[in-house]
């Protein structure tokens, strides 16, 4: 195996480490958001995955110079991941993006207190290799900032950047040895949510209900139809989640799931400041809503007064 | 449990989660003149958390201490935990100026030493700056674990349950005290404090310290703001009467 190195100086300032998220031969889409990202920094871009059944696919992704591939880091516990993270970095990588991900959020941080270096969360646009905007306050302000530091560590918003193409031929991938860690930190079980629908983060269509829904039967018998018609995404406002409708990971908005998809329907939703946050870069808004005085409407495209119980049934007929 | 638990809850003083921001004339910033302060919603949920666990182990629990650093108004957050159930806490005045996820770490690890805190409940972000970093990084400067977005917390001896809301779902980690917790919105449901409570509280103790208490000269942000903008405006949508008129609309957009 050749092994593809990159000493020239001039190329040196520009070393990034991505990694590689995802499970099963399955790369997360928010990854190929993060190459994307990561590419107009400039290369080379190395891929860190800690899964070695996404090794191949990650070698395929354009942009990427190199994988390297480890195991033994199956829940990607912090604890676990950032003594591997701080070797590697340290003196060899000027740069290391996650996707905005709980994972990225969980390992970044954590990151950059070992490396002293102050991480960049949800970066939306990258201006030039130090300078960076993100969004503050739910997105109601933009704010460019610029890193005064030497390593930059940042979370990529997957929804701001499109995803790299997974067609150039296979680059040559490293194994490089697991870093023990002390950590006390152990990992008990887990609970997913099963769908066969898209992943919210990446759909392209998201059909999203609200309290307006009133109950969970009403939930899944209006909001259900129209995504299956449209293989679309189920997402849902804090309300309709705390009210029981759905599971807590479908929440949109600042403190769910950011999404930007290219249709979104906000069925019964007021559209308080904190939903908007997670939706509003959507490329055409559709809002449905008994009330006209609804906030939602001051920002969808397409805004529809009505009983849901009567609308929805008509739409999924007719679209 | 072989130690009792002593709880460091960090409190941020943030813009009210209701109010809409608004960026100054100089794009710097967001103006705070006469605009309502609150606890950042997280910060009441982890402050809740710490006061259930003392309420469900009281014999386990040594004290809850609450921590803000901020300016001298922070001051009124702190006196709102103490009357919600926290024992004491600490103010940590820096004026106005804006303070980082890491520097402020590293003064939270301070403050974690002097205390002999074992137990760190934190929000899992600020709705300001929505960084979510300051209790990864605290946990990584002390190096003790962290589990981020709890949705339970089970105390076991002395060991945590920790449930977290990730993508996709939720998982259970556990970890042995001392550790870091930052906690998710749907934890719990935090309660009001009652005129009583808040009159008690003006007797509870409140420590005034400065920078320079932690060595501290000056604050070293990394991050320059270059500027702070208004997000690109959407433009003004059009309300259709029925649901032919949707779909034909949906169509002429190429939404579908």
């Amino acid at each position: 195996m050749i092994f593809k190195r990159f000493f020239s100086s001039s190329r040196l300032l520009k070393d990034s480490l991505v990694l590689v998220e995802g499970s099963q031969s399955q790369i997360n889409p928010a990854t190929f958001s993060t190459i994307t990202a990561a590419s107009k920094i400039g290369e080379p871009i190395t891929a860190l995955v800690l899964d070695p059944s996404l090794a191949e696919s990650a070698s395929k992704i354009e942009g990427v110079s190199k994988v390297l591939k480890t195991n033994g880091y199956d829940h990607y516990l912090a604890e676990d991941v950032t003594p591997l993270l701080t070797n590697l970095i340290k003196d060899k990588y000027n740069y290391f993006f996650t996707s905005g991900s709980t994972l990225g959020k969980s390992i970044i941080p954590r990151l950059g207190a070992l490396l002293d270096v102050q991480p960049l969360s949800d970066i939306t646009q990258v201006i030039d290799p130090k300078t960076f905007v993100r969004p503050i306050y739910a997105g109601n302000a933009l704010a460019t900032v610029k890193s005064k530091d030497n390593i930059i560590l940042g979370s990529i918003r997957g929804s701001a950047f499109s995803p790299a193409s997974t067609n150039q031929s296979p680059v040559s991938i490293e194994d490089i040895p697991k870093v023990e860690s002390d950590s006390r930190t152990e990992f008990v079980s887990e609970n997913l949510t099963k769908s066969e629908r898209p992943e919210l983060g990446s759909a392209k269509v998201v059909v999203a209900g609200g309290r307006g829904l009133q109950n969970k039967e009403m939930f899944d018998k209006l909001i259900e139809p129209l995504a299956t018609k449209l293989n679309a995404a189920i997402g849902a406002s804090r309300a309709a989640v705390d009210s029981g409708f759905c599971d807590n990971s479908l929440q949109v908005g600042q403190t769910g799931k950011i999404v930007a998809p290219e249709l979104y329907f906000a069925i019964g939703i007021s559209g308080a400041i904190q939903h908007l946050a997670g939706m509003k870069d959507s490329k055409v808004i559709v809002a449905i809503n008994k009330d006209p005085e609804a906030p939602i409407f001051n920002i969808a495209d397409i805004g529809l007064v009505g009983d849901l119980n009567e609308v929805l049934p008509e739409l999924v007929e007719k679209i | 449990m072989s130690s009792k638990l002593k709880i460091l809850v960090p409190v941020k003083r943030v813009i009210d989660y209701a109010i809409k921001p608004r960026i100054n004339k100089t794009n710097t910033g967001i103006e705070t003149k006469g605009v309502k302060f609150s606890i950042n919603p997280f910060c009441d949920i982890a402050l809740e958390e710490s006061i259930r666990i003392k309420e469900r182990n009281p014999d386990s629990v040594e004290s809850i201490h609450a921590v803000s650093i901020g300016p001298t108004k922070a001051q009124d957050i702190l006196r709102t935990a103490l009357a919600k159930g926290a024992d004491n806490s600490t103010l940590i005045d820096i004026g106005e100026d804006n303070i980082e996820p890491l520097q402020v770490a590293k003064i939270l690890k301070q403050v974690v030493e002097k205390n002999q805190s074992n137990l760190v409940v934190l929000g899992k972000q600020a709705i300001d700056d929505d960084s979510n970093q300051t209790g990864q990084m605290l946990a990584g400067l002390l190096n003790w674990p962290q589990a981020t977005n709890a949705s339970k917390v089970e105390l076991n001896e002395d060991e945590v349950y920790v449930t977290r809301e990730i993508d996709g779902g939720e998982d259970t980690i556990k970890a042995k005290l001392p550790m870091i917790i930052t906690v998710d919105l749907r934890l719990n449901e935090p309660r009001y404090a009652s005129l009583p409570n808040i009159m008690k509280a003006k007797k509870k103790p409140l420590e005034k310290l400065k920078l320079k208490d932690f060595g501290i000269d000056s604050i070293d942000n990394r991050l320059e703001v270059v500027k702070v903008e208004e997000p690109p405006a959407r433009e003004a949508g059009v309300k259709v009467s029925d649901v032919d008129e949707l779909i034909l609309k949906l169509k002429e957009l190429k939404a579908i």
